[in-house]
């Protein structure tokens, strides 16, 4: 197979999944079967070409024009095929949990929720591929309305009214602010290609660099920089395993992925650098950090508190990027996997939880560890990656973001990353504490361990973690490439 | 050669079928009249487009009296592209008439609606097509009086007041119309527009020529829907038959918006209109008024059909901005957003259409949870929603990205903000109502609702398609648009 046909059936596997799933929709087993199946054809499909990939094979589809300046897409870069490695992976072992999960709560409506899933992952796989800015937003946009069905699956008012302020947020940033910056783009660049070493380097002033960067760094609402990250917090009124996959891996990814190639292949590395007026990003990926980090400490709700971790992580990302470092890049590019496969082991605790005991707050968890050890021990692996403690996958991608900060100097960032450090222990370890040393409520209901098809999912995600410690390998290796377009 | 005389054709067959379904008694074969007519429409409208594209501007000598003494039929590649979009809307929307029509039109009057509908197109048709100004008056006067009947028809009774302040807005549009037409006839002695413009030259800033422009402007202006002399729209939509909303949003605001280019374009010329006179920012002014004043009234309406007439009101803020942009960038986009705002409109009041051909209501409680039994048709509903906001891989992404390029040609930065920035108003008003149809229990006739006969959803469904399809091929569309575009500045006539 060509490695245009492999690109095209990335997109194509997840869509006609979709359709299938709608057709076998009449039972349960032959519709679950579908969704594993598509997700485990996709994940060899994005695994033969990273191999491809790796061998060196430049890999791109043919452009299709559509009106001057916009074409249709899609090429290979490393964090593109980072990306794409990890959504189509946790996409098996979320879909495992998922079924665990929508049969253990006897949730309604769950065609429709596989299916918008599945077609969540073919507008993921678009993102991760494209090859120039137009593609990007299209698929960008497909993610948001695609998943908006799965935000308000519940259907009860705060539901809607969660959906609602998902939509509003993500499609306004995305209008009002991506839009004009990707005309802009196109006028002053001339293109929309993504290209190393960017393509507005020597084309404008740095205060129209710097208004810029800000339309592209709020555009992107997914990437939930303050002010515009309510749309996360809001959206965990959905099913837990649309949290997991969608805002710790796919959605949020999705953005800060949209991040990095901007200020990578968009702005180039060095053309921001040169800029003075550029540097304000790293500030306000830093108070994002921090802040987001002390709303987390005081949420009872553990979801809510899950949800505000993930903005103050994902602004690591931002802020990794924003320091300008190639080694810095790495770091950024490492955060996304790692934070990727942490995340999405915390809300698979939190789901499971929720399944076998039907608790959401944290101060209901008092010796849940005894009931529920593979539970909660996933909960402290995870937990302890978020706080980067080895030998967990967090540790990996901090060590390359404070190296990354160092070299550049950045003493700042240096302090919002030791702080946040803290901060991170402050509110997960109490968690951990409480639930294997503290005796239980007497008024704590009885129950074990949750269904098996969740316990699988979320150590197979925890041994991930630690693996990705171990072996960060490929995806290293991939971060180490983009290091080096990064820097020139 | 019956290619030779396409132009008459495309006038000629609709009113000699208004005048066969007249005498028809039964609305069914009333409606086989117009579907036969609508379907060939098309064809010829299309055979001109391609006889434009390939060898440049057609001269049609109606009768045969040459111009400019007799009436000339003239086409090129601009309005040859708004005879296609007229001719296709109306071919597509004849199989879905029957039922729509059926279910809402008295059976004794359902053959004089096919025959005042056959009129309205033909007067459409024939503004589009016609080289000379007293015929596109009567043309005009055509549409305009079978729009009125067509919108007094509607079941409810508030449809004859929407019709009779239609009735007197359009009036003083055509009269201020026939008052610019005079006056420049006073000051040129002719007609016929082309030898009309060769006439003005040198007279073109005496006191009676801009006169002249004032009065067309406006009366145009009234009949496009122009804020703020869109006033009599909403109603006229709102209460009008489902199947005269569909045309009337889809194709009459589109033609008067081709009559004011080609007044102000190929009459008057590009010198005129920009550089002696400030029209570019008298529609700056009110295409922005139009796309935020509209959009954000038709958030708050309770009547679906009432707010996507002011939806309506917004777009066609979109279409004029081009004309205030008035570079051919800007331009393009105005005239492609013509096109794409007439599929996609079609397409979500067809979607209405349908839902209150099952359930007799188009109010927002009623549509509660109607996804739940219509799902296909609130998925319409969707899709042209999205178009209306401008989201990527739909047609109305074509239109913003055209506007917004020449919006930034011009250094308007500012306006860029304000084009994205009223996108996200259509956010609003088209998320309150897809929220509401799929995110709400059913409401008790929303209960009972079940999906329209194919005959009603296969023209939606192609329409939405359409909506899709040419968010990612736009040759036919904004490379057309293109076209027409550069001509309409080099003064092509």
């Amino acid at each position: 197979m060509t490695g245009e046909t492999l690109i095209i059936l990335a997109l194509l596997v997840p869509t006609v999944g979709a359709a299938l799933i709608w057709a076998t929709a009449w039972n349960p087993n032959f519709r679950e079967t579908t969704t594993l199946v598509t997700a485990g054809i996709l994940f060899i499909i994005v695994l033969t070409i990273l191999g491809r990939f790796l061998s060196g094979e430049p890999l791109a589809t043919g452009t299709v024009p559509i009106a001057p300046g916009l074409e249709l897409g899609f090429s290979i870069e490393p964090l593109g095929m980072l990306f794409a490695c990890i959504a189509s992976g946790l996409w098996i072992v979320n879909s495992i949990y998922s079924i665990g999960y929508m049969r253990g709560n006897n949730e309604p409506r769950q065609t429709p929720f596989y299916m918008c899933f599945a077609i969540a992952l073919a507008s993921t796989m678009g993102i991760a591929f494209a090859a120039n800015l137009f593609t990007l937003f299209l698929f960008y946009e497909i993610l948001t309305l695609s998943t908006y069905p799965l935000v308000t699956h519940k259907g009860d008012d705060s539901a809607r009214e969660g959906g609602r302020t998902y939509l509003l947020v993500l499609l306004g940033t995305s209008t009002v602010l991506l839009l004009p910056a990707i005309i802009a783009t196109a006028v002053i660049a001339g293109t929309l290609n993504f290209e190393p070493g960017g393509i507005l380097a020597g084309k404008v002033s740095p205060t129209v660099l710097s208004i810029l960067l800000a339309m592209f760094m709020f555009g992107i609402g997914k990437a939930a920089l303050m002010p515009f990250h309510k749309w996360l917090p809001a959206a965990m009124v959905a099913p837990t395993p649309v949290s997991a996959l969608l805002h710790a891996v796919a959605v949020v990814k999705a953005g800060v992925f949209s991040v990095v190639k901007v200020i990578v292949y968009v702005f180039g590395v060095e053309t921001l650098a040169g800029a003075a007026t550029a540097g304000w990003l790293l500030y306000i990926a830093g108070a994002t950090i921090l802040i987001a980090s002390v709303v987390a400490l005081k949420a009872d709700n553990l979801k809510r508190r899950l949800a505000y971790s993930t903005v103050s992580q994902l602004s690591y990302v931002i802020l990794a990027a924003a320091i300008l470092a190639p080694i810095s890049i790495v770091g950024a590019s490492m955060h996304i996997a790692a934070h990727a496969i942490s995340k999405i082991t915390l809300f698979f605790a939190a789901g499971s939880i929720y399944t076998a005991a039907h608790l959401t707050e944290v101060s209901q968890l008092n010796g849940i560890g005894r009931k529920m050890p593979w539970t909660m021990g996933a909960f402290a692996i995870g937990a302890l990656s978020m706080i980067g403690v080895p030998p967990t996958a967090g540790f990996v991608s901090k060590w390359y973001i404070l190296l990354g900060a160092m070299d550049a100097q950045q003493w700042i960032a240096v302090g919002v990353i030791i702080v946040s450090t803290l901060l991170n222990a402050a509110y997960f370890l109490p968690i951990v504490y409480a639930a294997f040393f503290r005796a239980p409520d007497k008024k704590s209901p009885d129950h074990g361990e949750a269904p098996l098809p969740i316990v699988v999912a979320l150590t197979v995600t925890a041994a991930g973690t630690v693996i990705l410690f171990l072996f960060p390998g490929v995806p290293l290796a991939l971060s180490k490439m983009l290091g080096l377009v990064g820097g020139g | 050669m019956i290619s030779a005389h396409l132009p008459a054709l495309q006038v000629v067959l609709p009113l000699l079928g208004a005048v066969v379904c007249a005498f028809l008694k039964r609305g069914s074969w009333a409606w086989l009249v117009a579907l036969a007519v609508s379907l060939v429409l098309p064809a010829i409208a299309l055979g001109l487009l391609y006889q434009t594209y390939e060898g440049g501007t057609i001269s049609y000598a109606l009768g045969g009296w040459r111009p400019p003494f007799g009436i000339e039929y003239r086409v090129d590649i601009f309005n040859a592209f708004v005879l296609v979009l007229v001719s296709v809307i109306g071919a597509v929307i004849m199989p879905y008439a029957k039922r729509s029509v059926e279910h809402e039109i008295p059976e004794d009057k359902q053959a004089w609606f096919y025959a005042i509908y056959l009129l309205c197109l033909c007067g459409l048709l024939g503004i589009a097509i016609t080289g000379d100004a007293f015929n596109a008056f009567v043309f005009m006067e055509i549409s305009s009086l079978a729009t009125y009947a067509l919108i007094a028809m509607g079941r409810d009774r508030r449809a004859l007041l929407a019709a009779y302040q239609y009735l007197i807005m359009g009036t003083i549009g055509a009269t201020f119309y026939v008052i610019g037409v005079g006056l420049l006839y006073s000051m040129t002695g002719t007609l016929n527009l082309a030898d009309m413009a060769n006439r003005l030259a040198g007279i073109e800033d005496s006191r009676a020529v801009l006169a002249a422009l004032a009065f067309l402007t406006v009366g145009i202006s009234l009949k496009l829907a122009l804020f703020p002399l869109h006033v009599w729209l909403p109603n006229a939509y709102a209460y009008a038959p489902s199947m005269a909303t569909v045309f009337l949003s889809a194709t009459a605001t589109k033609v008067a918006v081709y009559l004011l280019l080609r007044y102000f374009f190929s009459v008057f010329g590009v010198s005129v209109i920009y550089a002696d006179l400030p029209v570019s920012w008298i529609f700056l002014v009110l295409s922005i008024a139009a796309m935020f004043g509209a959009s954000l009234v038709a958030v708050f309406q309770a009547n679906i059909k009432r707010m996507l007439a002011y939806s309506s009101v917004a777009q066609i803020g979109y279409i004029t901005l081009g004309i205030a942009i008035a570079n051919k960038t800007g331009l393009a986009g105005g005239i492609v957003h013509l096109f794409n705002h007439a599929i996609m409109k079609a397409a979500l009041f067809m979607a209405l259409g349908s839902i209150f051909f099952r359930i007799g209501s188009v109010r927002i409680e009623d549509l509660a949870g109607i996804a739940k039994r219509m799902p296909v048709t609130a998925g319409v509903f969707v899709v042209g929603g999205l178009g209306l906001i401008g989201v990527p891989g739909t047609a109305g992404f074509i239109s913003k990205w055209y506007l917004g390029l020449g919006a930034i040609e011009n250094g308007w930065w500012w306006l860029l903000m304000l084009i994205v920035l009223s996108s996200a108003i259509a956010v609003l008003y088209v998320g309150r109502v897809v929220e509401v149809m799929w995110f709400r229990e059913p409401s008790p006739v929303a209960k009972k609702a079940e999906e329209p006969p194919l005959s009603m959803l296969l023209p939606t469904l192609l329409l939405t398609f359409a909506t899709i399809y040419f968010g990612f091929d736009t040759f036919l569309t904004a490379h057309m648009a293109d076209l027409a575009a550069q001509l309409l500045l080099t003064g092509g006539r």
